[in-house]
């Protein structure tokens, strides 16, 4: 028995070693006094201080902040209404629409929005990065908010109209503030998401645009130093940071159903 | 409560998303099928819809497509890519599933945000850290040459290679297996595998005949979660990839941003979809069948 | 006029008719029960007074102009659910403030009127705690509270008592007959519960399967059920079915297999025709064979069961003619806890006018 569990635990252990290692690797290097992210020399953190002085870096990230926040902002409605939507009314387009982004491969609406855009000849840039961000953001704050209205006691929409609320009454005093928890949450990983995103902004950028990502992209590709390193440390860092505020505001999003 | 002001009240919720949705999702899809029946243009892109007056429609990519031995058979390799880290996905998940289900209750919400966190780490930053990991100078590299060198082998590189590849699919997509897993084990009836075992299974039959068949809902969920996302793959062959290892999606990519046939990459496009659209209905359809055999404690 | 007129009102859903041509007239200041098994309808139709359905067919009016065309927000009838549904995020003032405020009452009014409901339900001081703060008693006063604090013309409970203890409910019951004195208010309640509905009701409307199979005051339709349904519903009772052979100066005489002929009083049944008489258990006189008592039916038999409630002895006994009959025996006698025992045999004896003859 004992022998057993001691297995589970170690294979359990491998695996939590397996995700996590190579994130450490990355970080430690982000401080190596060396260029090649090979072995340890000494702690520095002249990468983090050229990062800063990177001008196109900068611009990414800039780009990178605005996008996340036009679209999660746009999403957090959106999939707010649908969210709202699914739970209470037996639509059967709209599910289809909102969840099938998330289970198709990303390059898939990565190409057909690039053909959408040239079509329509829409520029590609910040805004189309933002529109096509929004169109899979809102599937997964639809998700986010549904599960927390089915967590919702539902006499409680009767008893607000029982007690003389209208329907829009209904949803501002009682619905909104009890799912707001679900809401918020949904807004960070919309932002989270967006601000990660790598297919799908990777086509509809353009030439001229660039994103966090896709400027970490082309310094892998092109010239790897560790300020790559450096980027991706604070990246982590601010992603970890929306996560745990998101799983405090609802603490079953982490549970099974 | 009157019927009107239910529907109104449905479509003022429902609009603005579904509209938003069919503008920015279901038209650019359509937009993609009939590009594939489309001609390339004569400096990328696509030729005209309408020209001389008629409609310039033929199935002149998706004819190549099936003709030529080479699309197919990268795209054969993509799904056996994909299944081999589907298995492997499985093979390390499940431990650690099994361990996060298993746990006291007050540990196993932490148990799972640690497995869950990496995956909110930038997709880029998981395939970069292998990159670091499997360079020709880090340390496992210069073990691995060294052990192969003593019995007389040549250096094998790690990097740039199949072997990296799957490594980096499976790292990318494991949180994915272990979800479904995880959900799925967790609502085990801890009294059947004590009943099981009054009536004299060892663990190991424990396991195979009772633990995992009911957690095959579960491996299904995962392996439709890890399958489906990793056959379009395209940005770890780029970046970690050798130049035997493009996968469908290397070509799609490249079909519109570099060669700029966006008829054919369309083609490309639509054969993924179909693959795609048919095992994630393959996966509902094993998971509806598998609701009656639920192991849900009373 | 009544004041709450249902009339003729179905519901179906799908293949199912949930609620079958229902008629009802419900007066002021009545405290009137719908009382019946789970699937009866008896929530559905209070669901649609309330305005959560609509029927299929029929009409529900309130002093005389019909619901149909108000939802429930503007219904003047107020419900108290059987999960209470407080609103988690308020406080017990909040909560009963809710109404007011959505009827745009102003604010020193609301104030007012929030202490004047808390007085009435007895929770003077409770006001800023929230609900996840109360006991189950106390959750249930504010949802009262908050549907009363409006004045409804009519208002409806849901079970509202299901959640509580033997002994909470007894208690919340005798607050329920008070509270409904105090206003005045109109009360229509729903249980599955029939003694609670003999406890608390004016009146009570016995469904079944859709349907209302009685309406009349609880002591009437205690001894005088109208159909085999309502007498075995109600309380325990013995069911004795036969064709009737002799009537005679308001006396009939039925011919009950396993017991004979037996004498129940009744106007109008004719000699031929069939019925069941209703006979409660605590009008049988159970007493020892030899006893000496003059009695319109008696009969032998001896006990097969026997159950000790406390206060009161159940005997279940087999007639001599192979008939099964309950009887109750108060076990008033200190000292005594059994008259008779398994085994034991005894006579069973009861007036003519003990029972109540149901026609078929």
């Amino acid at each position: 028995m004992r022998n057993r569990r001691v297995a589970l635990w170690v294979a359990a252990a491998t695996g939590y070693a397996f995700l996590y290692v190579p994130l450490v690797i990355v970080i430690v290097y982000s401080f190596n006094d060396s260029r090649l992210n090979a072995e340890w020399v000494g702690f520095t953190l002249d990468w983090y201080d050229k990062l800063f002085h990177n001008e196109e870096m900068l611009t990414a990230a800039a780009n990178s902040l605005f996008i996340a926040l036009i679209a999660s902002a746009v999403a957090t409605v959106l999939g707010t209404m649908a969210g709202m939507a699914m739970y209470r009314y037996k639509t059967r387009l709209l599910p289809v629409l909102v969840l099938t982004p998330i289970a198709i491969p990303e390059i898939l609406m990565g190409v057909s929005l690039l053909i959408f855009f040239v079509m329509i000849n829409f520029t590609l840039g910040i805004f189309s990065v933002a529109l096509a961000h929004i169109a899979f953001c809102i599937g997964f704050v639809a998700i986010v908010v549904r599960a927390r209205l089915s967590g919702m006691d539902e006499s409680l929409i009767e008893a607000a109209r029982d007690c003389g609320a209208s329907s829009w009454q209904t949803f501002r005093y009682i619905t909104l503030p009890l799912i707001m928890p679900g809401v918020i949450a949904g807004a960070l990983m919309a932002f989270t998401l967006s601000i990660d995103d790598f297919v799908i902004t990777f086509f509809t950028a353009g030439a001229g645009t660039v994103t966090l990502p896709l400027q970490i992209y082309s310094m892998i590709k092109i010239a790897v130093t560790p300020e790559v390193n450096a980027v991706s440390t604070l990246l982590m860092l601010l992603t970890l940071a929306l996560i745990i505020i998101a799983s405090r505001l609802t603490p079953t999003l982490l549970r099974s159903e | 409560m009157t019927a009107r002001s239910t529907k109104l009240g449905k479509w003022l919720v429902s609009g603005p998303p579904l509209a938003y949705l069919v503008v920015f999702f279901a038209i650019p899809t359509l937009i993609m099928v009939l590009a594939s029946f489309r001609t390339p243009g004569d400096f990328g892109g696509l030729a005209p819809l309408v020209e001389d007056g008629r409609l310039d429609l033929n199935l002149e990519s998706y004819a190549r497509f099936f003709t030529d031995a080479v699309y197919a058979q990268i795209f054969l390799k993509s799904v056996g890519y994909a299944l081999v880290t589907t298995l492997c996905c499985l093979a390390l998940a499940y431990p650690l599933a099994a361990l996060v289900a298993g746990s006291a209750k007050r540990h196993r919400d932490f148990l799972l945000l640690l497995v869950i966190l990496p995956f909110w780490s930038n997709f880029l930053i998981r395939i970069y850290a292998w990159m670091i990991i499997l360079g020709p100078n880090a340390a496992l590299a210069r073990t691995v040459n060294g052990a192969l060198r003593w019995f007389g082998h040549e250096p094998v590189p790690l990097l740039f290679s199949s072997f990296a590849v799957l490594v980096c699919l499976v790292y990318v997509h494991l949180p994915f297996m272990v979800l479904p897993l995880y959900a799925n084990l967790e609502k085990h009836d801890r009294a059947l595998l004590d009943a099981a075992q009054d009536l004299g299974a060892n663990a190991w039959q424990r396991f195979w005949r009772i633990t995992f068949p009911l957690s095959l809902p579960g491996v299904y969920a995962g392996a439709a979660l890890v399958f489906i996302p990793a056959l379009g793959i395209f940005a770890i062959p780029d970046i970690l990839g050798g130049p035997g290892d493009s996968l469908i999606g290397n070509v799609i990519k490249q079909q519109f941003l570099e060669t700029r046939d966006w008829p054919f990459g369309s083609v490309l496009s639509i054969v993924l979809t179909v693959a795609a659209l048919l095992l994630a209905g393959l996966a509902a359809w094993i998971g509806r069948r598998n609701l009656g055999a639920e192991p849900v404690r009373a | 006029m009544a004041l709450l007129e249902i009339q003729n009102v179905t519901r179906r859903f799908g293949g199912f008719t949930a609620v079958d041509q229902v008629n009802l007239s419900i007066d002021a200041g009545e405290f009137f029960t719908l009382l019946g098994p789970s699937g009866c309808g008896k929530t559905t139709l209070l669901r649609m007074i309330a305005g959560f359905d609509l029927p299929d067919g029929g009409s529900i009016r309130l002093e005389g102009a019909d619901l149909a065309d108000l939802p429930p927000e503007r219904r003047p009838v107020r419900t108290v659910f059987q999960s209470y549904a407080l609103f988690p995020h308020m406080n017990v003032e909040k909560n009963i403030a809710f109404p007011l405020r959505m009827a745009k009452t102003e604010s020193g009014e609301i104030a007012r009127k929030v202490e004047a409901a808390l007085e009435d339900v007895r929770l003077t001081g409770f006001g800023k705690r929230f609900p996840h703060e109360l006991s189950g008693g106390q959750k249930q006063r504010v949802a009262i509270g908050r549907a009363l604090v409006t004045h409804p013309r009519v208002l409806l409970l849901d079970e509202p008592l299901a959640a509580l203890d033997a002994k909470l409910r007894e208690e919340m019951q005798i607050e329920l007959i008070n509270l409904q004195k105090e206003v005045g208010i109109t009360f229509v309640y729903v249980t599955h519960d029939q003694t609670e509905a003999l406890a608390l009701s004016h009146r009570i409307a016995v469904m079944n399967a859709g349907r209302v199979e009685q309406v009349d005051t609880p002591s009437r339709i205690y001894s005088f059920p109208q159909s085999r349904f309502v007498a075995d519903f109600i309380g325990t009772c013995n069911l004795l079915d036969g064709p009737v052979t002799a009537c005679a100066d308001g006396t009939v005489s039925v011919d009950v297999g396993g017991l004979g002929a037996v004498l129940v009083r009744e106007h109008g049944a004719n000699a031929g025709s069939s019925g069941s008489i209703a006979l409660r258990p605590e009008k049988i006189r159970i007493a020892a064979p030899a006893a000496e008592i003059a009695s319109a039916n008696r009969f032998r038999g001896h006990v097969t069961d026997l159950l000790y409630l406390g206060d009161v002895t159940v005997y279940k006994v087999s007639t001599t003619g192979g008939a099964k009959l309950e009887a109750l025996m108060a076990n008033s006698s200190a000292g005594t806890t059994r008259f008779f025992e398994v085994g034991d045999d005894v006579s069973l004896s009861w007036p003519a006018d003990a029972g109540h003859f149901i026609g078929a």
